[in-house]
């Protein structure tokens, strides 16, 4: 008997949340429900401005203000140019904890203050007032790739760069060859916007030094051990000095796994040797805090009269902001999906990972498939116009199947597109042609 | 002045879990000396459920009621690694982790059993109630509060597993794009019915209809909590939201909920979804990540559905009635510009 | 500033502060009281995650100069649960899967606690006004709309 055929006593039922009780009664403990009695509280200086040269920063009023403790610049972060997915091999490292010479985006953090409210906290920063030389900023992905474009990156471009190439490239049989055996061409243009991930409870962290050295960090990140990580190489603190306490989360979406508050409140807690919370305002959250990236994308499909989409070529930017984040490997999870659920004999895939003056972009629910998603389904209504075929058949006529070759080379197991576009046509009670209803996902002989 | 009404479809996939730099979690799992089983994970529960589903995956492998199964998770000194909770992983990765510490937590209990038994571990089988029965002699078992205490103070054993899953690494070919970075597979196809108005350009979504493909469902009613919020949140998504509202300028970005729009409870949709359930071949129990995609297939089905509405095809989201409006005046059969 | 005493009712207790002008009474309670079911979504008012009555009407507390509220009956989500138990409204929430995160979860109870207060059987076009302004990213809100109804059946019954 196998796994799937054995009877199942748990798997398969609605049993009640573990957590419910605790959240129905608000007694779910969330990070911005713990508080210390000697807590400071951290603000960032940031930057008014897309781009700029700092020139000079005067902590002097800030100072002056009640509660003032102490302000943290880039002189203070051990090891201040980082970039998170280096855990998984990406670089080089460029993004600043703080900004030293230069900021590239509106809100980027310049310094840190620490003051023993939260009032005096926000009070001082708004008096650290930066000297700033504003340079030209770029805000579109194709215009970021052109020669007079401002250059970002210290490397030179303001694309990340693919093992040498310029984008994450897929390539899968002639595309060329294919346009020219086509019975159409159907080319669009696709422009998603960036989003906000807007959960309810906003980015927040207590770091809290303890009496044997270590740190306590109570976080909402998504990833324990990976915020770990990165936060001990920042400080350059030996990982075992670092506990994280987390696992309950007010919604995140995405956007919690950006390493972004508790690097700097440990380091203030590490300074002040106090318990330091770095909390995100709503706002900060909104213009600052990383969103899904915008994209844009290009389509050119060579179609048979038949409906058989028998070239796919595909041009796209995400706009990753000033910084990496998760966007590089957004892309190549782009790049794998972007030809969709169709089996397609000849693919090319160009999908750049583009550097502009706007705040950084990073992960969101469905990662760098949600434009890919949106473009594909809207394309294959336009080659059914363009064909003049019904929409749901140019699908199924296209349909990837188990045993199929996917444009990135990897055999395609678990496909399910025909049962479920089958399912949702009966739901609907629209009639699809007797050769779709009698399609399945595994046998391609049959039809 | 008119309104009009359009109907859209989409279908759409969704990998399950990443792989750059192989992709791991951990679960450890020991029994206490009453017979309950602590799971000690590092992994995050962003509110989609997952403490509760991987109660479950551990109970139903070591074949014990829900109750006996505690998830101890969120703490880095007490739970072994996790890469975290994204990429539609944690269902399927943590699970999977969970399965293989409890196959060994349970191999243990089964020989405790036998010796309190006195029969052979192959002869042994789990009622789901507690109790661990002699197959075919139901009437000799051992409850597993008692096998517990035996393990402990009379055959010295702890009843314990370790579990990790680990997609391997994947280095992408850079010429080709050669690669492997996913485990499985998802499906959903969604049918959006709008009405379009237009004098005002706003578009009402009327009803969302979806049929979603996740394997084996763990807890269906936290994936049908996965299906609403996700449908609504294609909504927001199409319609709605953005941070730069005239991309690719910057300006008029929202800093609070009065400028950022998010619709309410007045502006959602009738949502209707059927699942079905095709285990898949890696998937704890056959399960599938469910959690990104149904955000995934509204958005196209919508959008397809207003340019249906309006005969002009819209390329660009959030679809504001500020597009539509343009775009109805570029449309060929419309009457009312 | 000079921080006055302020008194209130919270939950049937008499309670005492110390506060300065215009510090909002959802800060005295978490902050002060340690009070933290009332959450602070945004301090701007706009996700109702920090909801309060005040003498039974539903109110921002992240709005509201605790100054105001003197003499005033407060109550929060720990008011509104049982000693044993929950109340029906919660009950109602967690056996209809009205919550995943849970951050909007106190906001949503305390409305909904207001709504059937004032209006026992309401329909359901009445329910979503009163959640209008109470923001949900995770549920879609139509499990909250069915467990207000459920809820409502709960009192009703009960």
């Amino acid at each position: 008997m196998t796994e799937s055929e054995k009877k199942l006593n748990v798997v398969g039922k609605s049993v009640p949340r573990r957590d419910g009780v605790g959240h129905v009664t608000g007694k779910t403990v969330y990070v911005d429900d713990i508080t210390f009695p000697d807590m400071l509280y951290l603000k960032m200086v940031r930057s008014p401005v897309h781009h700029a040269r700092i020139k000079g920063l005067d902590f002097s009023a800030a100072e002056e203000v009640p509660g003032f403790v102490r302000a943290l610049t880039h002189q203070d972060v051990p090891k201040n140019i980082y970039t998170i997915l280096c855990l998984i091999g990406v670089g080089p490292d460029e993004e600043p904890v703080l900004a030293e010479d230069k900021v590239l985006y509106k809100g980027e953090p310049i310094a840190a203050i620490l003051a023993e409210t939260e009032d005096a906290a926000v009070e001082a920063a708004s008096r650290v007032i930066p000297d700033l030389e504003e340079l030209p900023a770029v805000f579109d992905v194709e215009e970021a790739l052109k020669p007079d474009a401002p250059i970002l990156k210290e490397w030179g471009t303001n694309h990340f760069v693919y093992e040498g190439h310029h984008c994450r490239r897929v390539r899968l049989g002639d595309v060329e060859r294919a346009f020219g055996e086509a019975d159409y061409i159907v080319e669009e243009r696709y422009q998603t916007s960036p989003i906000e991930h807007a959960p309810t409870e906003t980015t927040a962290c207590v770091a809290k030094p303890e009496p044997n050295g270590r740190y306590t960090v109570y976080t909402n990140t998504q990833a324990l051990y990976f915020t770990l990580d990165n936060t001990a190489l920042i400080l350059q603190l030996p990982f075992n000095k670092l506990h994280f306490v987390g696992g309950t989360v007010g919604g995140a979406f995405g956007g919690k796994v950006d390493v972004i508050v508790e690097p700097i409140a440990i380091l203030g807690a590490m300074k002040t040797g106090r318990p330091v919370k770095f909390r995100y305002t709503r706002e900060e959250e909104m213009r600052v805090s990383s969103t899904r990236s915008a994209w844009r994308l290009y389509y050119k499909d060579g179609v048979m009269k038949n409906g058989q989409i028998i070239a796919r070529q595909i041009t796209s930017y995400a706009d990753s902001g000033a910084y990496n984040r998760h966007t590089p490997y957004a892309v190549t999870k782009h790049a794998a999906n972007v030809a969709g659920p169709y089996a397609i004999p000849n693919v090319w895939i160009d999908a750049y990972c583009v550097y502009t003056n706007r705040q950084p972009a990073s992960a969101m629910r469905g990662f760098g498939v949600t434009p890919a998603s949106f473009a594909i389904e809207v394309q294959m209504d336009k080659i059914a116009e363009t064909i003049g075929m019904d929409p749901w058949e140019i699908r199924f006529v296209n349909a990837y199947r188990n045993g199929d070759i996917k444009p990135h080379q990897k055999i395609v197991e678990d496909a399910t597109l025909i049962e479920t576009m089958q399912a949702a046509a009966e739901m609907v009670g629209h009639g699809l042609s007797d050769r779709s209803l009698a399609m399945n996902s595994w046998d391609r002989e049959k039809v | 002045m008119a309104k009009l009404r359009g109907t859209g479809i989409a279908a759409v996939n969704y990998p399950t879990g990443m792989n750059l730099g192989g992709d791991p979690s951990q679960a450890l799992i020991h029994a206490t000396t009453t017979g309950t089983f602590m799971i000690s994970l590092a992994s995050t529960d962003l509110g989609q459920g997952l403490k509760t589903v991987l109660a479950q995956i551990g109970a139903e492998t070591l074949g014990l009621p829900f109750e006996n199964v505690l998830i101890n998770t969120g703490d880095t000194d007490t739970g072994p690694h996790c890469m975290g909770t994204f990429a539609s992983r944690a269902t399927h990765r943590v699970g999977n982790a969970i399965i293989m510490a409890a196959e060994e937590a349970r191999k243990v209990m089964m020989e405790v059993a036998a010796d309190e038994l006195e029969v052979s571990p192959d002869d042994l089988e789990t009622d789901g109630q507690g109790n661990i029965l002699v197959k075919g002699s139901p009437d000799r078992s051992i409850n597993i509060v008692d096998l517990a205490l035996a393990a402990h103070f009379k055959y010295g054993k702890t009843i314990s597993g370790r579990g990790i899953y680990m997609k391997p690494k994947s280095d992408v070919d850079p010429e080709t794009g050669k690669m492997d970075p996913d485990s499985t597979e998802a499906h959903a196809c969604s049918v959006a019915d709008v009405e379009v108005d237009t004098e005002t350009g706003e578009v009402t979504v009327l009803s969302l209809k979806s049929a979603y493909e996740g394997g084996r469902q763990v807890n269906p009613a936290l994936v049908k909590g996965q299906i609403r919020g996700g449908s609504f949140m294609s909504v927001s998504h199409a319609l709605y939201e953005t941070t730069a509202p005239y991309y690719p300028a910057p300006d008029h970005s929202p800093g609070s909920f009065s400028e950022y729009v998010i619709p309410g409870p007045y502006e959602a949709p009738e949502i209707e979804s059927v699942v079905l359930e095709y285990p898949s071949v890696n998937g704890p129990y056959g399960a599938k990540g469910v959690g990104e995609m149904t955000a995934n297939s509204g958005i196209p089905a919508i959008i397809n559905a207003v340019s249906n509405a309006i005969g002009v095809r819209l390329t660009e989201y959030p679809v504001t009635p500020e597009k539509v409006l343009h775009a109805l005046e570029e449309s060929p059969n419309a009457t009312s510009h | 500033m000079t921080s006055k005493i302020v008194n209130f009712n919270l939950n049937g207790r008499d309670v005492e502060v110390m506060a300065k002008p215009l510090t909002t009474l959802q800060t005295v309670l978490r902050e002060q009281l340690h009070y933290t079911a009332t959450k602070a979504g945004c301090k701007q008012g706009g996700c109702g995650s920090c909801t309060v009555l005040v003498n039974g009407e539903p109110m921002a507390s992240c709005l509201l100069p605790v100054e105001d509220v003197v003499g005033q009956q407060i109550t929060t989500l720990e008011g509104l649960t049982p000693a044993e138990g929950l109340h029906p409204i919660q009950e109602a929430f967690f056996e209809n899967y009205a919550i995943q995160c849970g951050y909007c979860s106190p906001g949503m109870i305390m409305v909904i606690k207001a709504l059937l207060d004032r209006n026992p059987q309401p329909t359901r076009e009445e329910i979503i006004e009163a959640i209008a302004g109470n923001l949900c990213r995770c549920t879609g809100y139509e499990p909250i709309i069915e467990a207000a109804q459920d809820a409502a059946r709960r009192l009703n019954d009960g």
